[in-house]
């Protein structure tokens, strides 16, 4: 399946390379580099390109293109999962899975290579058991490696491949069994100029942080389960329990892992927490423009808004912005011309308001379109959409554990509300109008 | 590698692994000698002793193979540390040697002993690792070799080893492609296996070795169903794509009758569909009246319903299989589950977008009803990537109808006003798909195209004009306004393309404009010496076009436009001036053709069609490479069709298996804890006997209801969890033990009905409480020293020490057993009655063979339990006859002292992994000799010696005995040391013959039997003899073979055969020995021992003791 690996940087070095059949020339990602330049931007290199010979597929992670070469027939996806995977690994192993980590570790990248696939065909893919087989480096570990000349190899055979729990090791052991679930809930909306929700759903997690000794076996369950519409479980999740009852009930991994993603639809449903009022014209003649923007909590069911964030993507003719902001900091990049408006805390008496005008390239005509808003935040100890966990129960093991259950409502990385402001005006003049 | 050394490589100072920069790199040809140095260090280090420098060279050498350099002279120094005792320096050999074994093959050969001695290693995970290098390194003479270490690895007991067994088909098959035949011989046994672990993977060796040969799946059909779910994720993939092909030739089309099976929901879910479906309906109804209604094949239902979880799965590679299966094999209406798991996938990461959105457009082309409700999903973020937005330009134009334009209109009107150009002349040409599609909106797409040819991006008008002209190509009368705006256009627009159908357009159309065509010409005559080759061509068009409609006022024009053609540099410009000039003016030589150039040129131009590009695109498997690019990929399987009429079923069947076969203890487990997870047994009718037959041991009716128990039991939890929150600690542990109570007595009853014992559970769970009820005030103490205390009183039985591990271990397994004891021992039992004991932290559970032999079924346990007091006491099995001496120094060599010394069979107790050995020392002088001791062992590594205590003096005349132990490491090297007395020292050795290294256990016949069902293959010795004369009953081979090895007695129904069992001392590996008389004093003897050298002797032995 998988023939080959290759690790490019940015810079397009290949510093990595690693073969699982026979020796392939790196030449190959010639055809890899012929479609980035194409490109022009990493996110649009096609995730699978045809050679006469060979196909490459590649992911694009943490400024890595993970360029991997298959010569026959196979499912695309599992490809770009399996390379997720491994990113993810080295994450998990490292820290952070830049360059310099890889670099750094690459007898272990390589060992892990080894051990994640054989033949091209993935082989172990589950954190629990390759920590057994490689111990992750520590500093101490590193440091007691370098004077002993023993090894991050792991002396004994790892039990969780053989086992029926393929996602647990054995034998684990901790004095203070704990076990910490964290709701993490992103909104993505789409406002219009008025405030009005054109579109909105809430992507969740719940990631969980087990730390319990021997094989305890979980059962998590929901004051309000009918609340998610779609979700996607750890595969120690048991699904039929799910389907009946709809409680969670697994064995867990050791440590770190995603337990499910939910998806919640329902429109109404999604409280909106902040709202916006913004007003930002151009002028026809005078090449300069306005901008005013107030933001204000809205249904936060008394919890803080912090980590407010609001940026704008301005026209390109946009070369600078004279603003006073009532509170938080805010940039302007005449180069990206982004907006950061740095807020912090939503203020319940004080709404955090941004004004001044804007200078536009004299002699150019005003921009036509209207920039969108995004803006991100955090609010702590809520989920958004609601959910709540009843509660936890563990069998199989004799002590008690500590159990803690932590909820974070998030419009960032992947979920923000994109406040828009052409919306309406165009409908009304649109010639699409039906 | 030559081409690695084309890449000037970065500063890799920040690597901790030295600077591994010193590659053959003849760029830096200045340095090579201080490379060859460097090189030589490398050697020195993996020639020294210390495993931290060999480690330390191997990691710099890795690192240089991982940065693409040339690393293949060290190969003769790195190959001779295959074999080193360091695990990591081993792996990192492994890693370099499966690299570079290719180019130097004669020295990769020096390796493979080693990989050969691994593969009899008694150690499961070093027997797979071997395998998976040897089968790794790409050496054409060892292909004979790797088959044989595949075969043996195919029936080897470990399920892991088959699975590596399973991935090194297709690496043998692609070294070798002969070796076909055989490889499939193996695949057909593995496919058989009924482990999850090696489902994935001989399924992915059957893709890649014999695809087309499907009919070996039948048998293994509805196992791999059943399985599925427990499968890992990558081999779930692969079993998927596979169980589809499988079923397109085996199964109906389900939806070959659908309008008659499924009428009310079906038509107004796809009311939408157009035309193409209606006939397709017609069509289906002609043909109903020559078929029978469909009835969907069970096997067909079984696939879809175990497959449908999955789309649940977090890996996004999962969740497409199952929604290609759905869209390949179920009924339509149906196939609407996918449509949300597909959505979900939009969230992750762009690639897996790209690859979703990719099959989406395929489905919603086919199935548009199913991604309808989703419509949101595909708007278009300003942050998607622009070839995420395209592919969701396309789903929103396929999802396109009567209902929902006016919204996706509104949308893409938005997306115009995007920064991406590209984009944008995408969104242009959509709106015009949607234009052609849907009637009603054209006239306003048109409008809105029409608005966009002011816009002042000048990409964003050339792409309208552009498609505007495939619109009014539909109906050009109507439209001579919008003509007559774009003829204005051609004054600005500079983008080629867009000039060119402008011009076409006009001349198209020249008689709906006839003022303004001619003008058009005339500006254009001015300006074609500077205009794009399209556009020439296009001029020339219009000039053709007018002079023979409006010859008057275009005449000249023409000729002036054909004149300056003609000259041009372009010769396809040249050649068509030329082709125009003859056609249209009339000359005297002009031939039949100018008649008809009226017609040729202004023929009526059927409309484009503006189709979307996944059209077709399904014949593709989905979520195949293939589809992705549209073109067949190497090694693409063909979806087959469906088959006009089913294939017969019965091939499926599968016969049931017997139950005596035995598996080993985790396979059994695996089904007990696993069955209550994901038990999908219920209400399944025939299809599902293939999970039963997973169950190996005991009756059907006895795991059945074992499966129910524990299911149960976990319902119950959550109830009483629910209602009793505010409980305190005390309470849960007394609930805990009640729930064990229940589910025990349930296990000795006979198969019942879910439900039925279910309540039945319920009834006595209530009774017990109520029983438990005035205990509850007992302390947890006491509960718990009460466990304690039963936990050595169940052991009160008398018997061996590894009977009670046994106890320990499988207590689950023994349920009735218990339920003779008392109730107070009962609940404390409980505790430990949980299946997750199981999973009690051993380091390894399969490795030693001592668990092997340890796992036993609930059936023989308790045979075990009730023979216990027959069998002999260890004491009684001894041999009687006297034991024999063997000289350890002579009395002349000694000087007067004689030392004999002989294998007494009692256990060493200071340390049980030694072999005791008496010594006899007799002193034949006339003085007495002191301080008798032992000194200076020089032992094999890993043995060891405990010596007798000094002793003090012997005096003349007389003797004395002593025991020493020593552990000879399952070996039957010798032991040397030296025996010193106050005046001189010997050198002694001290050689066990193999039977001596054996302990005696005790075995049912059933224990025996189940355990030598593990040690089959190259465990397992046999061979025929002739009995010696004195040698032809029971007893006396009884006796010699006790007398050649210390092993039990196993009870056997059976007065043909003789049985023994014994295990090493050691490490404690089984050893079986069976002798079969047959009639005329021939007997086959059989050995059956994981360690097969030790097999190997003992079988010699002991056929030289029956022999004589």
């Amino acid at each position: 399946m998988i023939h080959s690996l290759f690790l490019i940087n940015n810079a397009g070095d290949i510093f990595l390379e690693k073969h699982w059949k026979s020796v392939i020339s790196r030449s190959v990602c010639d055809y890899f580099f012929e479609a980035q330049e194409k490109a022009m931007e990493p996110d649009n290199v096609p995730p699978v390109i045809r050679t006469p010979h060979h196909y490459l597929i590649n992911i694009y992670r943490d400024k890595i293109f993970f360029v991997s070469v298959i010569q026959t027939e196979v499912p695309p996806l599992f490809v770009i999962e399996f390379l997720h995977r491994v990113a993810e690994m080295f994450q998990d192993y490292f820290g952070d899975c830049s360059e310099v980590a890889i670099k750094d570790n690459v007898v272990i990248v390589y060992e892990l290579l080894e051990e994640m696939l054989d033949n091209g065909f993935p082989l172990a893919t589950e954190s629990n058991i390759l920590k057994e087989l490689i111990k992750p480096p520590t500093i101490l570990r590193s440091m007691v490696n370098s004077i002993t000349g023993s090894s991050n190899v792991g002396e004994t055979l790892p039990t969780g491949q053989l086992s029926t729990v393929p996602w647990r090791r054995a034998g684990v052991k901790y004095t203070n069994n704990e076990a910490y679930f964290d709701v993490v809930e992103e909104i993505d909306a789409i406002l219009d100029k008025s405030g009005t929700t054109v579109f909105a759903e809430i992507q969740g997690v719940i990631d969980a942080c087990v730390k319990l000794s021997g094989m305890p076996d979980l059962t998590l369950s929901f004051m309000n389960p009918r609340l998610l519409d779609d979700v996607s479980f750890h595969p120690c999740v048991r699904f039929k329990r799910w389907e009946s009852e709809r409680v969670l009930s697994f064995i867990p991994p050791d440590g770190n892992f995603r337990l499910m993603s939910y998806h919640v639809n329902a429109q109404n449903l999604v409280a909106i927490p902040v709202y916006v009022r913004q007003n930002i014209s151009f002028f026809e003649s005078g090449s300069s423009g306005r901008l005013d923007i107030t933001l204000g909590p809205k249904q936060t069911m008394g919890k803080t808004v912090e980590c407010v964030v609001v940026t704008v993507h301005m026209p390109k003719v946009v070369l600078n912005a004279n603003l006073t902001a009532t509170q938080g900091n805010y940039t302007y990049d005449p180069v990206t011309k982004i907006l950061v408006w740095d807020i912090g805390k939503l203020n319940q008496q004080k709404l955090p308001n941004l004004k001044g005008s804007l200078s536009l390239q004299s002699g150019a005509p005003k921009p036509e379109e209207n920039p969108s808003l995004n803006i991100d935040l955090k609010i702590q100890q809520l989920a958004i959409s609601g959910l709540k966990v009843n509660r936890l129960d563990m069998y199989g093991e004799k002590y008690k554990p500590f159990k803690g259950v932590k909820y974070v409502t998030k419009a960032g990385n992947h979920g923000h509300f994109v406040v828009t402001n052409w919306k309406l005006h165009n409908i009304l003049a649109s010639p699409f109008y039906v | 590698m030559s081409s690695s050394s084309a890449f000037n490589d970065e500063k890799g100072g920040s690597s901790s692994v030295g600077e591994p920069e010193y590659g053959h790199d003849p760029a830096s040809g200045g340095i090579f000698s201080s490379d060859y140095k460097r090189h030589d260090d490398l050697k020195e280090m993996l020639d020294s002793n210390k495993d931290s420098l060999k480690l330390e060279a191997m990691k710099r050498i890795v690192a240089m193979v991982a940065r693409g350099k040339n690393a293949s002279d060290l190969f003769p120094a790195v190959v001779k540390n295959v074999a080193c005792k360091n695990i990591e320096v081993k792996k990192l050999v492994y890693v370099y040697l499966v690299r570079y074994a290719e180019e130097q093959q004669d020295l990769a050969l020096l390796s493979i002993s080693t990989f050969q001695r691994g593969l009899k290693d008694p150690n499961q995970l070093i027997r797979a690792s071997a395998l998976r290098v040897l089968s790794s390194i790409r050496v054409t003479i060892i292909v004979p070799i790797m088959m044989l270490a595949i075969k043996e690895a195919a029936s080897d007991m470990s399920p892991y080893v088959r699975k590596t067994a399973a991935h090194a088909i297709p690496k043998l098959y692609s070294l070798d492609p002969e070796q076909k035949d055989q490889l499939i011989e193996v695949i057909e046994k593995l496919l058989a296996d009924k482990t999850t672990l090696v489902a994935g993977s001989v399924v992915m060796a059957f893709e890649e070795v014999c695809p087309e040969r499907i009919e070996l799946i039948h048998k293994n059909y509805r196992k791999l169903c059943n399985l599925l779910i427990d499968v890992e994720e990558w081999g779930q993939v692969v079993i998927i794509n596979m169980l589809t092909r499988y079923a397109r030739t085996q199964f109906l089309n389900p939806n070959i009758n659908e309008s008659l099976l499924e009428e009310g929901g079906e038509k107004e879910f796809y009311a939408s569909d157009d035309d193409e479906d209606d006939e397709e309906k017609k069509a289906e109804a002609a043909a109903l009246a020559k078929r029978k209604p469909y009835v969907m094949d069970p096997d067909h239902r079984l696939l879809l319903r175990n497959t449908k979880p999955l789309l649940q799965s977090r890996n996004a590679a999962v969740v497409m299989a199952v929604a290609q299966l759905y869209f390949h094999l179920a009924p339509k209406a149906e196939v609407g589950v996918i449509a949300k798991a597909l959505v979900r996938l939009l969230r992750s990461h762009s690639e897996v977008q790209y690859v979703v959105l990719q099959n989406v457009a395929t489905m919603t082309i086919k199935r548009r009803g199913m991604f309808e409700p989703h419509l949101k999903s595909f708007y278009i973020r300003s942050t998607d990537p622009t070839q995420i937005k395209i592919l969701k330009l396309e789903v929103l134009t396929n999802l396109a109808s009567e209902t929902n334009i006016s919204t996706i209109l509104r949308e893409f009107q938005t997306y115009i006003k995007s920064m991406d150009k590209d984009f944008v002349a995408a969104t242009i040409e959509a709106i015009g798909r949607c234009a052609t599609n849907i009637g009603e909106v054209r006239d306003t797409c048109l409008n809105g195209l029409v608005q966009l040819l002011s816009n002042r991006d000048e990409l964003v008008v050339a792409e309208s004009v552009v498609v505007i002209k495939k619109l009014l190509q539909m109906q050009p009368e109507q439209h001579s306004e919008i003509i007559k705006h774009m003829a204005k256009l051609i004054d600005n627009i500079q983008v080629p393309m867009a000039r060119a159908s402008i011009l076409w357009l006009i001349g198209e159309y020249c008689e709906h404009v006839p003022k303004i065509a001619p003008d058009v010409l005339r500006k254009m005559a001015k300006t074609f010496t500077n205009e794009e080759d399209i556009v020439k061509l296009q001029i020339l068009n219009l000039a053709a076009k007018l002079y023979l409609t409006n010859s008057k006022q275009t005449k000249l024009l023409t000729q002036y436009v054909l004149n300056l053609a003609k000259y041009d540099q372009n010769y396809d410009i040249r050649d068509r001036a030329r082709f125009i000039r003859q056609l249209i003016v009339p000359t005297d030589k002009s031939g039949a053709l100018s008649k008809y150039a009226k017609k040729l040129f202004l023929a009526l131009k059927p409309a484009p069609v503006l189709e979307s590009p996944f059209k077709d695109r399904d014949h593709f498997q989905l979520g195949s490479l293939s589809h992705l690019l549209n073109t067949k990929a190497g090694g693409y399987q063909e979806l087959p069709e469906w088959p006009d009429s089913a294939p017969d079923p019965s091939v499926r069947n599968v016969e049931v298996p017997e139950w005596s076969k035995c598996t080993s203890r985790k396979e059994r487990k695996e089904k007990k804890v696993e069955k209550p997870f994901y038990s999908d047994s219920e209400g399944e009718s025939g299809p599902t006997e293939s999970a039963d037959s997973e169950s190996d041991s005991g009756s059907r009716s006895e795991s059945d209801s074992e499966q129910t128990g524990s299911g149960s039991e976990s319902e119950e939890s959550v109830e009483e969890s629910q209602s009793e929150e505010e409980e305190d600690e005390e309470e849960e542990k007394m609930k805990k033990k009640k729930k064990v109570d229940k589910s025990q007595p349930k296990k000795s009853e006979s198969a019942e009905s879910d439900q039925s014992s279910g309540e039945e559970q319920k009834k006595e769970r209530k009774g017990v409480k109520q029983r438990r009820s005035g205990s509850e005030s007992e302390s947890e103490e006491e509960s718990e020293s009460e466990s304690s205390e039963s936990e050595s009183g169940s052991e009160e039985d008398s018997e061996s020490d590894t009977d009670t591990r046994k106890k320990k271990k499988t207590p689950a397994s023994k349920p009735t057993a218990k339920d003779t004891k008392k109730e107070s021992k009962k609940e404390t039992k409980e505790i430990s009655l949980l299946d997750l004991d199981d999973f009690a932290p051993t380091s390894s559970p399969q490795v030693t063979p001592v668990n092997n032999f340890l796992s036993s079924s609930l059936a023989s346990d308790l045979e075990g339990l009730s023979l216990t007091d027959t069998v002999l006491a260890p004491t009684t099995i001894a041999p009687s006859a006297s034991v024999r001496m063997y000289e350890l120094l002579h009395r002349i060599t000694g000087e007067g002292l004689g030392v004999e010394y002989c294998f007494n069979r009692q256990a060493f107790s200071p340390d049980p992994h030694m072999v005791a050995v008496q010594i006899h020392f007799t002193n034949n002088t006339s003085c007495e000799t002191k301080n008798l001791h032992i000194e200076e062992p020089k032992l094999q590594s890993g043995m060891r010696i405990k010596e007798f205590p000094e002793i003090d003096m012997l005096p003349a005349g007389e003797s004395v005995s002593v025991v020493m132990g020593i552990d000879f490491c399952d070996s039957t090297q010798a032991a040397n040391f030296q025996l010193c007395t106050h005046t001189r020292k010997f050198f002694v050795s001290i050689q066990p013959p193999v039977g001596e290294l054996m302990t005696p256990i005790f075995l049912t016949e059933n224990e025996f039997k189940k355990e030598q069902g593990q040690l089959m293959g190259m465990n397992e010795i046999s061979d025929k003899l002739t009995l010696g004369e004195k040698c032809q009953n029971d007893h006396s081979i009884i006796e010699r073979v006790n007398a050649t090895a210390n092993l039990g007695r196993v009870p056997c129904g059976s007065d043909k055969d003789c049985r023994f069992a014994g295990k090493t001392v050691s490490s404690g590996s089984l050893v079986l020995v069976t002798v079969a008389r047959k009639e005329g004093g021939g007997a086959q003897l059989t050995v059956n021992c994981e360690k097969m050298v030790i097999g190997t002797m003992l079988m010699k032995d002991i056929l030289h003791a029956l022999m004589q």
